[in-house]
């Protein structure tokens, strides 16, 4: 077992090092000059110049430049921003418990929504039922999330005035400092009257529109596993036994049917990341993802390249660890490789 | 002698180039069982017409300005007009006319989206299938390395490296795509190389060429059309998604994501500026994916879903 962990991880470091590679040269492709960004676009002297490149080691071979960056990277440091002169490390540890509250109550939505309907349509196969949840299914894998996003801002915030429209939380009736970093946390320690309910009434619709995506997958998904378990030999015998049908789906063939559901429940972090930045940019909501995209606007080259390598590293870690935790539960294919 | 020996595999091949007719027959009855598919697939016929005749439907030029019009509702709103079915822009353009045009351009990045990575994909996948290892290797991690970058990421990246355009639109969603089908025809590839007829002409002395490209690659096909076919519906959302991000097709072109970002400023005063691109966009991703969905239930049984 020790093994299988210790050859997954070998496996994953020459992706790591290609990823520096990658992010190296294409920030060092990307047109305009980092030190105009930094002092502006009225001119500066050129002994001035001299200093700011030299400062930001552009002064030297390339090939220096990126042995500088790899050793930058393993000793922890993913640069710093042009635009706040911050780390980029602190400033994605900042916003990044936004973005992970953000993902985590979308994924929770379609995780408990999708799997009970799924395995509904499953068992009432060709039902009514059935065939409009399978049509909503193809709707919501094909949404436009960008579109979705504005269409319930539209309705819901501004028409029915139900939910606010962006942020996350009342800034001029709440505020505290950040404790964890998670809003809906946060406000329940902070104890101040109604926090707790104005933080959720700002996830809600954010969540739905990175939710939406996930829950029309993991519906699908179930529906055409639990069909697969159903049809097996061993669901057959516990209805013979006489066991209740309540039980036979929910005990005996929702438990084997989730096994594939928990795998794309794990490796949809890339899709539930490049999500996060339609959604929080529709929301204005403070997390990595509208981070990123201001780094582009703001040409922050080294926001945008720590961003992107500690993003993806994020990747490569959870579908390790997915891939890992699927070879424990799933000893054929550990043993397979 | 080769050739015969490959046959009957070929045939297996249902509803592609090639395949006898009494083979197309049962793929077609198979397809029309769907009515999901058939749906999809008549909506997508509807939008192609749409986009090749967009000079001859659209009622105005795409990008003419009507000044004295700006902002006109469509016809079922108060104070609509004929004029203006769909009502005009906050530029006085006409609404219809830039969704009709905005449909040859949104296909057009599918489809050539699709076939680049579809020609790209068979040529890696292969060669990775059938190299030796390490040049599978490098292949193999290189996609890999794509895959670990949110895809949306990755394309804001390449687009921020490349400047934003629509051909750096088309390049970018490539990318982000390719993996998918290097990985397919890779995997597909290796499973065909056990077999014995593989074995045959590889006895019979057929090049490697020969071998990778008429004997190996038609019975990896159908999983392949699949993915191609539901890959021009990603590429649309991807690109569509980087419009409306300002990073994609930049103004006047009509693209719908560009469109719906022109008209987030009027969320309030005009919703149905930022309701018909994003409509458009969902109509026809998801008559492309009934389509797919069809196409792979009618190809392949063994992946039927339902």
């Amino acid at each position: 077992m020790l093994k299988y962990l210790l050859r997954r991880a070998a496996l994953t470091v020459p992706t790591f090092f290609a990823l520096m590679f990658l992010t190296f040269i294409a920030i060092r492709l990307v047109p305009g000059d980092p030190v105009e960004v930094r002092v502006g676009e009225r001119g500066i002297s050129a002994e001035r110049l001299a200093y700011f490149r030299h400062e930001l080691g552009l002064d030297q071979p390339v090939w220096k430049q990126f042995l500088d960056y790899v050793w930058q990277l393993l000793h922890g440091d993913f640069g710093t921003s042009l635009v706040t002169n911050e780390k980029v490390l602190t400033e994605f540890l900042t916003l990044f418990p936004a973005t992970i509250e953000l993902a985590t109550c979308a994924m929770l939505l379609a995780t408990l929504f999708g799997i009970p309907a799924g395995a509904l349509a499953a068992v009432k196969r060709g039902s009514p039922y059935d065939q409009v949840l399978m049509g909503l299914s193809v709707t919501g894998y094909s949404m436009p999330i960008f579109w979705w996003g504005l269409l319930l801002i539209m309705f819901v915030a501004e028409r029915w005035g139900l939910t606010p429209v962006s942020g996350r939380i009342d800034l001029i009736k709440y505020y505290f400092d950040p404790v964890t970093g998670f809003m809906l946390i946060d406000a329940w320690l902070s104890g101040q009257k109604g926090a707790v309910l104005d933080a959720a009434r700002h996830l809600v619709l954010p969540a739905i529109v990175l939710g939406t995506v996930p829950l029309a997958v993991i519906a699908r998904m179930t529906r055409s596993s639990m069909l697969e378990v159903l049809g097996e030999d061993y669901v057959r015998t516990a209805r013979a036994k006489g066991l209740a049908p309540w039980r036979v789906i929910g005990l005996h063939a929702l438990r084997n049917a989730m096994i594939p559901v928990v795998t794309v429940i794990g490796l949809s972090v890339g899709a539930l990341m490049a999500g996060a930045v339609l959604t929080e940019t529709i929301f204005s909501w403070p997390g990595v993802g509208k981070w990123l995209i201001e780094g582009i606007a703001r040409r922050d080259y080294p926001s945008l390249q720590g961003g992107v390598m500690l993003v993806s590293s994020l990747v490569i870690l959870v579908n390790l660890i997915v891939d890992v935790l699927y070879g424990v539960i799933n000893p054929r294919i550990r043993h397979g490789r | 002698m080769v050739a015969d020996a490959q046959d009957p595999a070929l045939a297996a091949v249902a509803g592609t180039a090639g395949a006898p007719p009494r083979e197309l027959r049962a793929f077609w009855l198979a397809f029309i069982e769907n009515r999901g598919a058939l749906i999809g697939l008549a909506v997508v016929l509807i939008i192609v017409l749409l986009a090749i005749l967009a000079d001859v439907i659209a009622p105005y030029p795409p990008n003419e300005q009507f000044r004295d019009a700006v902002k006109a509702p469509p016809l079922w709103a108060d104070g609509g007009t004929w004029r203006f079915i769909l009502g005009t822009d906050g530029l006085g353009r006409d609404m219809l006319s830039r969704l009709i045009h905005g449909a040859r351009v949104s296909l057009f990045i599918g489809l050539s989206v699709m076939s680049v990575s579809f020609v790209l994909g068979v040529v890696a996948g292969l060669t990775a299938a059938f190299s030796s290892d390490a040049i599978d290797v490098v292949i193999t991690r290189l996609m890999d390395l794509i895959m670990a970058v949110p895809s949306l990421v990755l394309a804001i990246l390449i687009v921020a490296v490349l400047g934003p355009s629509l051909t750096n639109t088309i390049v970018a969603v490539t990318i982000v795509y390719l993996p998918r089908y290097v990985r397919l025809v890779r995997a597909s590839a290796l499973a065909e190389l056990g077999k014995e007829y593989v074995l045959a002409a590889q006895v019979a002395g057929v090049g490697r060429l020969r071998l990778m490209f008429s004997t190996v690659l038609p019975n990896c096909l159908a999983p392949l059309i699949v993915q191609a076919a539901l890959g021009v519906s990603d590429a649309i959302l991807e690109a569509a998604a980087l419009g409306f991000l300002g990073l994609g097709a930049q103004p006047p072109i009509s693209e719908w994501g560009t469109m719906l970002a022109d008209a987030r400023e009027f969320i309030r005063s005009n919703p149905w500026l930022v309701t018909l691109p994003g409509l458009a966009i969902l109509v026809t991703v998801v008559s492309i994916n009934l389509a797919g969905d069809g196409l792979r239930d009618a190809l392949d049984p063994k992946m039927r879903r339902s």
